[in-house]
């Protein structure tokens, strides 16, 4: 993938998440995996909450519907890990993705891609690439680079939702903060 | 990893040469009259200086002919290998690797003055050997101008010598230029046409040279080949005397000169041991091979990936009732095993490695102190994980350094304390279980109690009226800004260090014990992990997530009664055999959802001093667990410090014990507080 098929056309994977559907640029996709067994990590973020096995290697599973603030709906059949590369601050690191579908590579044209409106989005500016027209519906096209970069400096954001009692030693922490 | 560039090439060999020729030296200080250590030392000076003017370091290769020119006399016997000239050499060692590794921080003027010195020692030596030369009649020193000889040399080269890139014609050529050559080829080996192969050389030759240059000078054409090739140098007037192959010199020639005049029962030694050398130099380049480290860390990776996929397979093949699927399953998990065992086993690498680097710092430290080290290593052979020896440098340097400075007496002392007059330290390595054991110990004045106790007071680091045992006393050495020595030397005495130490070896997964006697010594042991890619694990279940505790740090496992469990619902403290151990559930700190086991059970694990017990819902068993480190989306979980891949492809944390212990000791002095 070179900048001008970037400019031209962009290659995504369209994927469903609580009803919405997302798109990401395919070249961070390395592959789509079925649901697998999901280690949870005690005090972490709940964005990045889970662990999996992928060919050997233990790979951190994040759930954007944390992030999103949508309802996690029970696994179903048609759940999936897209397991992608991202670079974080210089490191390649492989991250998993849960989905609760995930329909097709596709190509945008050029044209029915448009900047992202500064109102009237349910979701934080920052984290979307741009909005894609697709059969009269809008697909939005996730800035993973954001959105995995943004881990660690918006932790308030989710210090409500750290059980009572989870980690007395983070709860230490927001304190400290406050 | 790309070393396809010379030099660098040159720089590791180099590196090796310069280790080879220091553990020699070290060695031919203990035993001067040995002569295949002088050999040896000879031999890497002649190589440095050969490669090294061949890839462009003439700085080092004109520095290192000089010594390589007191070699030659050390080798011929007219200059001793005395304490003055090893010192000497060691230090034109240090100034030959300061060149190589770093030639712009070179001072010339150091070179320089480690040649006088050198100077100063073949001076009075040199008027002995005329006297010798006079009776070694052909066997003039390299340098000497000699009349002009006629020398008859035989020259075949080894089968593949062209495929590597020897070019015979340039040799030739070489010989012609040192004087009259008279070249003839033999053509006696060349097969018939039918069976020829172009690639190799069949021809050998025959030079009559007459030159007015030394014997090694000739030498020098073959530096590079002399060890694979058949090369004979005879002068012809010898030659022409005893006309029979009786004359001819074997190759290697470094002690050629000598033979050719020296009366026959001198040869045969002198011919054997080349020869052996030379096959137990091949041997080692053929035994060993430099492979970057990352490609061994993707082996490990491959075989982690494979132990893996094989116990799913095992599942299969378990639920399988097809009997030819299961002993196909069998042999697998049999060969994935072994596999695993020999990767392993790679990274293994024996600690004498690194043993051997100390034996200088020992003898120049006790020379600048004044003060006389026997040291003596025992279980060299031990192996260790590549990135723990490397790690462990620097701890036992300072170690050693501490044992020298403050733990042994200065030699009037010692005699005075009825000990013998040079000091005796040990290092020793040994595995014990799934650790090694490095020991340290001298047999010095020992850890000063009241000294440490005072400064520690002082310090304001044990109160005043602490009552300690001795343990407890010698952990105060680890703190950071600790030290007992009245004035600061340039070895050790700044107070940094052991805190340092201690961190080094914590960081390896480590331990460090102190034991001391009053006036009869120190022993510092630590205790490392096999390697750093696998550890043992206790594996335990609190909740519905299984977790691994590293073995190596669990003291025993208890069950936790329901009255404690009820009784410790404001103070988590557990009564083992009278000791009150501060406990942490884990269910809490993990936030399980699902209800706890009827019967909790009670890991207690220890960090250095400290103990603390981990309630969890099940011991599951031990476990051996490939650590995988955790991503930078994980970087601000603290209570984890890895995590593995168990049998069935589930992912399980590793436990870290050391911020477990901290956590559990704030939250009972927090308890302590508000109680």
């Amino acid at each position: 993938m070179n900048e001008t098929t970037d400019r031209s056309a962009l290659e995504v994977l369209t994927l469903s998440l609580d009803d919405n559907v997302f798109a990401l640029e395919a070249k961070y996709v390395r592959e789509i995996l079925d649901l697998v067994p999901i280690t949870e990590v005690p005090t972490s973020n709940p964005f990045v909450g889970g662990l999996i096995n992928v060919r050997g290697k233990v790979v951190p599973l994040a759930d954007l519907r944390h992030k999103f603030g949508m309802t996690k709906r029970p696994d179903s059949l048609d759940t999936r890990i897209v397991v992608l590369e991202i670079d974080l601050d210089g490191d390649q690191t492989t991250v998993g993705l849960l989905a609760d579908k995930v329909y097709e590579v596709t190509e945008m044209a050029a044209s029915s891609l448009e900047e992202t409106p500064r109102i009237g989005m349910m979701w934080r500016h920052e984290f979307i690439h741009c909005i894609a027209k697709r059969d009269d519906a809008f697909v939005v096209v996730l800035d993973l680079a954001a959105v995995f970069s943004s881990i660690g400096r918006d932790r308030p954001e989710f210090a409500n939702d750290v059980a009572a009692g989870r980690s007395t030693a983070r709860q230490s922490d927001t304190s400290l903060r406050d | 990893m790309n070393i396809s560039d010379p030099k660098e090439i040159f720089r590791q060999e180099a590196q090796d040469l310069l280790a080879l020729l220091e553990t020699t030296l070290l060695d031919l200080e203990r035993a001067p009259g040995d002569g295949a250590l002088i050999d040896t030392a000879f031999r890497a000076l002649h190589t440095i200086k050969g490669s090294g003017s061949m890839f462009g370091f003439e700085v080092v290769a004109g520095f290192t002919h000089h010594v390589e020119t007191a070699f030659d006399k050390v080798r011929q016997g007219t200059l001793a290998p005395n304490r003055e000239l090893i010192a000497v050499a060691l230090r034109a060692r240090d100034h030959m690797r300061i060149l190589i590794e770093e030639p712009e921080a070179a001072d010339s003027a150091a070179g320089d003055a480690v040649l006088d010195d050198l100077r100063r020692i073949i001076a009075p030596a040199g008027a002995g050997a005329a006297t010798v030369a006079t009776t070694v009649v052909a066997a003039a020193p390299s340098g000497a101008p000699e009349v002009a000889a006629t020398w008859r040399i035989r020259m075949k080269l080894p089968a593949d010598a062209m495929a590597n890139g020897t070019n015979p014609l340039l040799i030739l050529d070489e010989l012609r230029s040192l004087g009259a050559a008279t070249v003839t080829a033999v053509t006696d080996a060349v097969p018939g046409l039918a069976d020829i192969d172009p690639s190799v050389c069949h021809v050998t030759w025959e030079v009559d040279l007459t030159t007015s240059e030394p014997l090694s000078t000739i030498e020098d054409v073959f530096m590079f080949i002399r060890d694979e090739m058949t090369l004979e140098i005879s002068p012809l007037e010898v030659a022409a005397a005893t006309p029979s192959e009786g004359a001819t010199v074997p190759a290697p020639g470094p002690a050629a000169s000598a033979k050719i005049a020296a009366p026959a029962p001198a040869t045969a030694p002198s011919t054997a041991t080349p020869d052996a050398r030379r096959d137990a130099a091949a041997a080692r380049a053929n035994s060993s091979v430099r492979v970057p480290a990352e490609r061994l860390d993707e082996l490990m990776e491959r075989v982690g990936e494979l132990v893996i996929t094989q116990s799913r397979l095992r599942q299969i093949s378990v639920a399988s009732s097809d009997p030819s699927v299961k002993a196909v399953a069998e042999e697998i998990e049999r060969l994935v095993l072994e596999l695993r065992d020999t990767t392993m086993g790679i990274r293994m690498v024996p600690i004498g490695s690194l043993f051997g680097r100390f034996r200088r710092v020992v003898h120049d430290l006790s020379r600048d102190l004044g003060k006389q080290v026997e040291l003596i290593m025992q279980g060299e052979e031990t192996e260790l994980d590549k990135t723990v020896i490397e790690q462990l440098n620097d701890p036992l340097v300072h170690m050693i350094r501490n044992a020298i400075d403050h733990g042994l007496e200065d030699p009037q002392e010692r005699l005075a304390a009825g000990k013998s007059h040079s000091g005796r330290m040990v290092l020793s390595a040994e595995h014990a279980g799934t650790e090694v054991l490095i020991r340290l110990s001298d047999d010095g004045r020992g850890l000063d109690r009241d000294r440490i106790r005072e400064r520690a007071v002082q310090r304001g680091l044990i109160a005043a009226d602490a009552v300690l045992s001795d343990a407890e006393l010698f952990q105060v050495l680890f703190l950071p800004g600790f030290s007992t020595a009245a004035t600061v030397t340039s070895m050790s005495g700044r107070g940094v260090g052991m805190d340092v130490v201690k961190r080094t070896i914590e960081g390896l997964r480590g331990s460090i014990d102190l034991a001391s006697t009053a006036g009869q010594g120190t022993r510092v042991t630590l205790r490392l992990p096999l390697t750093l890619a696998i550890i043992d694990g206790l594996l335990v279940r609190v909740g519905n997530g299984r977790y691994v505790v590293p073995l190596n740090a669990v003291e025993e496992c208890v069950e936790l009664s329901s009255e404690e469990d009820a009784r410790s619902r404001g103070l988590s403290f557990l009564n083992i055999r009278g000791d009150l151990v501060p406990f942490l559930r884990l269910r809490e700190l993990f936030a399980a959802k699902v209800p706890a086991d009827r019967y909790q059970k009670v890991v207690v694990v220890s960090s250095g001093d400290l103990k603390v017990g981990l309630v969890v819902d099940q011991v599951i068993g031990d476990h051996q667990t490939v650590i995988k480190s955790l991503s930078k989306l994980h970087a601000d979980i603290q209570m984890f410090s890895g995590a593995t891949i168990l049998g069935d492809g589930a992912v399980a944390l590793i436990l870290d014990v050391a911020q477990l212990v901290g956590f559990g000791q704030a939250q009972e002095e927090r308890l302590k507080a508000v109680g």
